[in-house]
Parts: C-alpha cells; sequence; structure tokens
C-alpha cells in the first residue's frame, strides 16, 4: 500500500517557462493563449471530471441522507445520533479523510466518492428533516381529513412543502463538494485540483487562476441551476412571494 | 488494520514532531482565525444592529463557501508568494464569511419586540446593542465562530503544500513518511478538529445566557 503520491518539493523550484508566449516565460497572471492552447487537453477534461465526481457525490449522498431523514422524521429519537455521527464526518478535514480511507479503498475514486459523500450527509439530513419538520400541522390534518395515507401525505403534502429547505441543503452541499473535491488530487489525479496541484508544483500562475476560476465559476453555476430547478419545482412559492 | 497500528506507533514514536507540528497548525490557525474575528464580528454586529448591507452579509457565506480552499491557498501562492503570512490571508479570507454572515443573521434577527421593548425602557442604541441584541444573537454568533475554526483547521492543513507548517507537512509527504505516518498525522489532524469543535461547544454552552437555546438550529455551515 506504498502507492507514490504527489508530495510538495522541499527545495526551491526553479521555474522554466521557455516555450511559449512572452505571457508564459513571464509567468504573467492569466495568460490568455496558454489557456487557449490547453483547454482541450487540461482544463476540459479536469472539467468534466470535477462534475462527474461532484454529481455522483451529491447523488449518493442526497439519497443517503433523504433515507435517514424519512425514518427519523417518523422516529425522532434517530436524529441524534444521525447527527453526532455525521458531524464527526463533517468535522474531520478532508486531506485527513481521504488519506484515513486509502487503507480501505486504496487511491481510487471510491475513496474520493466516499470522502465527498461524507461531508454532504450532515448539511442534507439537517435540511431534509427541518423541511420535514416545517409543514404546517394544518396541512397535514387537511391531507389526512381528505383521506390521505401516511405515504400519500408524505409524498403529496410534506414533500412539497420541504421542498424549498431541501433545495437550499443541496445547494449548501453541492457547492461544498465542488469546493472539496480539488483536494480528492491527493488520492487520485482527476478534477480541477489536478491542474491546480500541477501548477502548484512550478508556481505557474496563469494555471493556478485558470483552474481556480474554473472551479469558483462551477459553484456559482451550480448554486445557479439549483435555484433555477426548485423555482421550476414549486412556483407556488415564487406566486406566494408575488402576491 | 495493520496500516493503522503501525499508524499509532508513529504517532508514539514521533511524538516530538507531531507535537511540533500541532503547535505550528495552531499557530497559524489561531492568527487567521483572530484577525478575521477582528474583521467580521464587529461588521457583522454594526451592519445587523442597522439591518443594512443584507445582500452583502448573506450571500458573503455563500460566496466564501464556493471558493474552493485549494483553488484558494493556490491563488494567494500566484498573488503573493509562499509563506506563513501569506498562507494566513488566504485563511482569514475562507474565515470571514462564515463569522460575517452569522453575526448579521444572529444580530439583525433579533425578535423585533425585544428591540421595542428596550427601547421603549429609555435605552440608548448602543445599551439596546449591548444588553438585548448581543446576548440574544449570542448561540448564533458563536455558531460562525466554530464553523471557521473548524473550516480553518482543515484548511490549514493544506498550507503545506504553500510553504508553511502544520500537521499536513507529513499528510503530503509520502514519499518521506510513508503510509503510516500519513495515517498517523491524519489521525491527528482530525482529533485536533474534532476537540476544537467539542471545546468550543463547551465554551459556548458556558457563556450564552441561561434561558437561551444553545442549540443553533440556524447554524450555517
Amino acid at each position: 500500500m506504498a502507492a507514490a503520491l504527489p508530495h510538495a518539493q522541499a527545495g526551491p523550484v526553479i521555474p522554466d517557462f521557455g516555450r511559449g508566449s512572452a505571457c508564459v516565460r513571464d509567468n504573467g497572471l492569466l495568460c490568455w493563449d496558454w489557456v487557449r492552447d490547453n483547454w482541450s487537453g487540461t482544463l476540459q477534461p479536469a472539467l468534466v471530471e470535477h462534475v462527474v465526481l461532484t454529481v455522483v457525490a451529491v447523488a449518493v449522498g442526497f439519497a443517503i441522507a433523504f433515507a435517514l431523514a424519512l425514518a427519523a422524521h417518523r422516529r425522532g429519537w434517530l436524529t441524534t445520533p444521525v447527527v453526532v455521527v455525521t458531524g464527526v464526518l463533517y468535522t474531520i478535514p478532508s486531506l485527513a479523510l481521504f488519506q484515513l480511507l486509502v487503507p480501505f479503498t486504496g487511491l481510487s475514486r471510491a475513496t474520493a466518492w466516499i470522502a465527498l459523500v461524507s461531508y454532504t450527509l450532515l448539511i442534507l439530513f439537517r435540511n431534509i428533516l427541518a423541511g420535514l419538520a416545517g409543514v404546517p400541522p394544518e396541512a397535514r390534518d387537511a391531507a389526512r381529513g381528505m383521506g390521505m395515507t401516511d405515504r400519500q401525505i408524505l409524498w403529496r403534502v410534506e414533500l412539497p412543502l420541504a421542498l424549498p429547505a431541501i433545495v437550499a441543503g443541496l445547494r449548501i452541499a453541492t457547492v461544498t463538494v465542488i469546493s472539496l473535491a480539488t483536494v480528492a488530487v491527493f488520492v487520485i489525479n482527476e478534477g480541477l485540483g489536478a491542474p491546480i496541484y500541477a501548477a502548484l508544483q512550478q508556481s505557474f500562475k496563469t494555471e493556478l487562476v485558470a483552474a481556480g476560476a474554473l472551479c469558483v465559476g462551477l459553484a456559482l453555476a451550480a448554486d445557479g441551476l439549483l435555484v433555477l430547478v426548485q423555482r421550476l419545482l414549486s412556483p407556488w412559492t415564487r406566486a406566494a412571494r408575488a402576491a | 488494520m495493520g496500516d493503522f497500528l503501525d499508524a499509532l506507533r508513529f504517532i508514539v514514536d514521533e511524538r516530538a514532531l507531531l507535537w511540533q507540528l500541532t503547535v505550528d497548525h495552531l499557530a497559524l490557525t489561531g492568527a487567521a482565525v483572530g484577525i478575521a474575528l477582528a474583521i467580521a464580528l464587529p461588521l457583522g454586529v454594526v451592519l445587523g444592529h442597522a439591518r443594512r448591507g443584507a445582500f452583502l452579509a448573506i450571500n458573503a457565506a455563500n460566496i466564501g463557501r464556493a471558493l474552493p480552499s485549494l483553488a484558494l491557498i493556490s491563488l494567494g501562492v500566484a498573488l503573493l508568494g509562499i509563506g506563513f503570512v501569506n498562507v494566513m490571508v488566504a485563511l482569514v479570507v475562507l474565515a470571514v464569511p462564515p463569522v460575517l454572515t452569522n453575526a448579521y443573521v444572529a444580530v439583525a434577527g433579533v425578535d423585533r419586540d425585544a428591540v421595542d421593548a428596550a427601547r421603549g425602557m429609555g435605552m440608548t442604541p448602543a445599551e439596546v446593542l449591548r444588553k438585548v441584541e448581543l446576548p440574544l444573537a449570542l448561540p448564533l454568533i458563536f455558531a460562525g465562530v466554530r464553523t471557521a475554526v473548524v473550516y480553518v483547521i482543515a484548511t490549514a492543513t493544506l498550507a503545506s503544500v504553500a510553504g508553511a507548517h502544520s500537521l499536513g507537512d507529513v499528510i503530503v509527504d509520502q514519499a518521506t513518511y510513508r503510509l503510516p505516518g500519513v495515517l498517523g498525522a491524519a489521525i491527528c489532524v482530525a482529533a485536533l478538529a474534532l476537540a476544537a469543535e467539542l471545546l468550543l461547544a463547551a465554551l459556548q454552552r458556558a457563556v450564552v445566557p441561561p434561558g437561551l437555546p444553545t442549540r443553533e438550529r440556524t447554524r450555517i455551515p
């Protein structure tokens, strides 16, 4: 299990950016010609890998948190143990958690995904549960008076009313995972962490700035997309605000 | 599990090194959190008291969360160069948003009736802030500080790639320390973060006035 990890250079690194434009040779802050030349070879694949890492982690995290929240919604005593366990996972620093998983799952995508999923659980669980708890009792009573079963009440009344809180949790979880997925570079050479780490080794500014900006841009785009999804799924919240 | 036994052996054998790095880690964290608190607490409290700048204060946390810690440290290196102070500046940038947003939301969210009652009793705005708004806002303000501290401890681990010393030095240097060393240091970092969280939770319970809920339901992670 002594796989080679990328590690920080001990001594000073003498940059050699001999090839390329004057901007690249001078290690300018952001050289557009480098970004253009390396978009399809480096930046775009890293961006796609980053999206895959994020989407899978949030989807799996949501499935687990959703099941746990539904269980805790029915059986209140489950809330405390789930919050304690997911809270511990959430508190462990990402770099440490990735490494602690290596003896079990190796330097693999599974390691990255397990760590990333574990960071979504606390956020999603708390938000889904808060959303369900925030459903007005009158709405629940009215549904029961109409003859709905527990299952119908959950899917037709409680979950739609909890949607804003659930999406709020998804937004926080997604943005957090996009940020933390850069740290996955210490176990797999994938995602936007890869160009960031490569550039860090050589102090190459353009690649640092470009990959960092892509990561922030991806987070903002994902956040905006989820807001849009929420508007489409719960048109009544907008109507209520306009009224 | 053999790997973890080796890791525990590493912790015992290399306790002097790990202790030194823990001190470095805490120095970096303390400096960054201290400066972030000095900036964000007064700003958040004053904005919340005046109920002004809601957009800035509330979105600070969202934007802060979107900043990838590794990228931010790297950008700090690109702009400022490597070293303790530059990494600390990057950590301050990460720590300000949660503190600012929580302080704003906490103070602005204090029950209007309580504020009106205080004013009706003839309190000056400063007294209202000191005697009513701050005590009521304390649990949520504290939640922001806890979030920031845990966040900075986690990110200080990454500082090793940017020329500042922390427990991350061992974690990112598998070539020197091998897997047991990496695991040992990772265990130390995890323990440090959990200890900080528990310590702050205990401190919060000690300073929050009795009668207020210490469990922050609305904590913004």
